[in-house]
């Protein structure tokens, strides 16, 4: 991709993987409301979080593929909403690309995290 | 005509209309109410009756040719096809020009930007085909056709523009009316422009702008639903960005 | 002397806009949310113990509540979107009104379930 990409070509990239990501999403989601509603019945405890997900790769794979999903739309979506509210600041491509990286980082740290338990 | 009767009916209407231009304020007049009273009515009766000074746009008032929009009550309508029984809150209407438009005088807007727009997103039908050739053969019940024809009544009456917050927030916003026109072409198979019509409304001005929130469609008189079109041209656009289409790639 | 009018709530009170209006709300909210989730997450790194001591945090009602709203969030949300989904790569059946009232109702059942099951 050596030539810079047209402005019109961005904007229909960025809609269409939105809108892929928001497929993904939409499956991830349902998948992880009912997790939700299984796990939090009698409370929720740490042991019983690890339990379920320590060493579970099934676990590890969705939730990253879940994270990365995010990490797609969800900048998007924000840049979208803080370039018509603050239309000549310039703020929008840097809080999204910000919002991204917490993301992608934040994120992958968690599927590690309750993958390994702590045990690195 | 009905002689008005003032032991039949109980108040007259508070009618409160936009005078002046991007400056100005709303003017009360007391209009005599009338069965069957359109808005249109009203606005008449105003300028004729109580201030001749009053501007405003009508040619056919029997809901043909759009000139009449207004905003009544907050929202955009034809005014010719609203009946005051239909919008009236109390005893009070309240009359403005279209939204999103430059207002030249009182309830008469510049309509302009909303043409340019319409030739900005290439909504013009060119062809490459001369009286010596045969005529296009286009089958009706096609699926491109029934897109085309789903948008093709569109009289520019500027309502759906009018209604649109994404033309509010965003002035280069090409608009629903343009985008509806620029999808019935793109579903004409004898336009040669369909290249240059994907490039113009792809673009933060163009399709990927509309939310889908369907003021537009709600408000349309003529019932056509730019949400539809538009959302046709943001997959068209999509895959033309980035898979290429029939015509090319973006 | 004033400016002229511009568009208000009386041009958005209608049931499409309302649903976009929830879907971008519900998004924004989500987005500032996730970091955090993700944060709260990551203590899990620590061990089940870190873990355990930064979850008894959310043991507060603040944290309780702010589940419930994030769960019926996320379920406006997602119904929100596959309705925006439908309309954008769907054929054409009008502003799909009939999914917002489903995106309504399974929000509250969502909400409804949530209290049900976390004590």
């Amino acid at each position: 991709m050596g030539q810079a990409m047209n402005p019109a070509v961005l904007q229909a990239k960025l809609w269409y993987a939105q809108r892929i990501s928001a497929m993904v999403l939409g499956i991830c989601v349902a998948i992880h409301l009912g997790i939700i509603f299984y796990a939090i019945r009698g409370g929720l405890t740490a042991q019983e979080i690890l339990g379920r997900t320590q060493g579970n790769l099934a676990f590890a794979i969705f939730y990253e593929l879940f994270v990365i999903a995010c990490f797609v739309h969800a900048p998007i979506g924000i840049a979208n909403i803080l370039q018509e509210t603050f239309p000549s600041s310039g703020i929008a491509k840097p809080i999204a690309s910000v919002l991204g990286l917490l993301i992608l980082i934040l994120g992958s740290a968690a599927v590690f995290g309750v993958y390994s338990a702590g045990s690195l | 005509m009905r002689p008005y009767n003032r032991d039949m009916a109980n108040t007259d209407l508070k009618v409160r209309v936009w005078r002046g231009a991007q400056e100005g304020e709303f003017v009360q007049y007391l209009v005599p109410r009338n069965p069957n009273q359109t808005v249109l009515d009203v606005v008449t009766y105003v300028q004729r009756k109580l201030d001749p000074t009053l501007s405003y746009r009508f040619a056919c008032r029997v809901g043909m040719c759009g000139s009449c929009a207004m905003t009544v009550n907050g929202v955009a309508r034809w005014t010719c096809r609203t009946h005051v029984s239909q919008i009236l809150q109390g005893d009070t209407l309240e009359i403005a020009p279209l939204n999103n438009l430059p207002v030249i005088k009182d309830l008469a807007t510049d309509m302009r930007e909303f043409f340019n727009k319409w030739k900005g997103a290439v909504g013009f039908f060119k062809g490459d085909k001369t009286r010596h050739d045969d005529f296009a053969k286009v089958p009706p019940e096609s699926e491109e056709r029934q897109l085309a024809n789903a948008g093709i009544e569109c009289i520019g009456c500027g309502v759906c523009y009018a209604s649109c917050e994404v033309v509010e927030s965003r002035p280069n916003y090409l608009g629903p009316a343009a985008l509806n026109r620029a999808w019935t072409l793109t579903n004409d198979v004898r336009d040669v422009q369909q290249l240059e019509r994907m490039r113009a409304v792809a673009g933060d001005a163009g399709c990927h702008a509309c939310h889908s929130q369907g003021s537009c469609t709600e408000a349309c008189p003529k019932a056509i639903a730019p949400t539809a079109s538009i959302a046709g041209l943001k997959k068209l656009v999509a895959r033309a960005a980035v898979r290429g289409s029939k015509w090319g790639k973006l | 002397m004033s400016s002229r009018p511009r568009l208000d709530s009386r041009a958005k009170s209608h049931l499409s806009y309302f649903a976009y209006a929830c879907h971008r709300f519900s998004g924004l909210l989500l987005a500032c949310f996730i970091p955090l989730h993700f944060l709260m997450l990551s203590q899990s790194l620590r061990g089940a113990q870190g873990f355990g001591q930064s979850l008894a945090l959310t043991d507060m009602w603040v944290f309780k509540f702010g589940e419930w709203v994030l769960v019926i969030l996320l379920a406006v949300h997602l119904t929100g979107g596959l309705r925006l989904l439908m309309i954008e790569f769907g054929s054409w059946h009008g502003l799909r009104k009939g999914w917002i009232q489903l995106s309504i109702l399974f929000a509250i059942a969502c909400g409804l379930l949530f209290l049900y099951f976390a004590n």
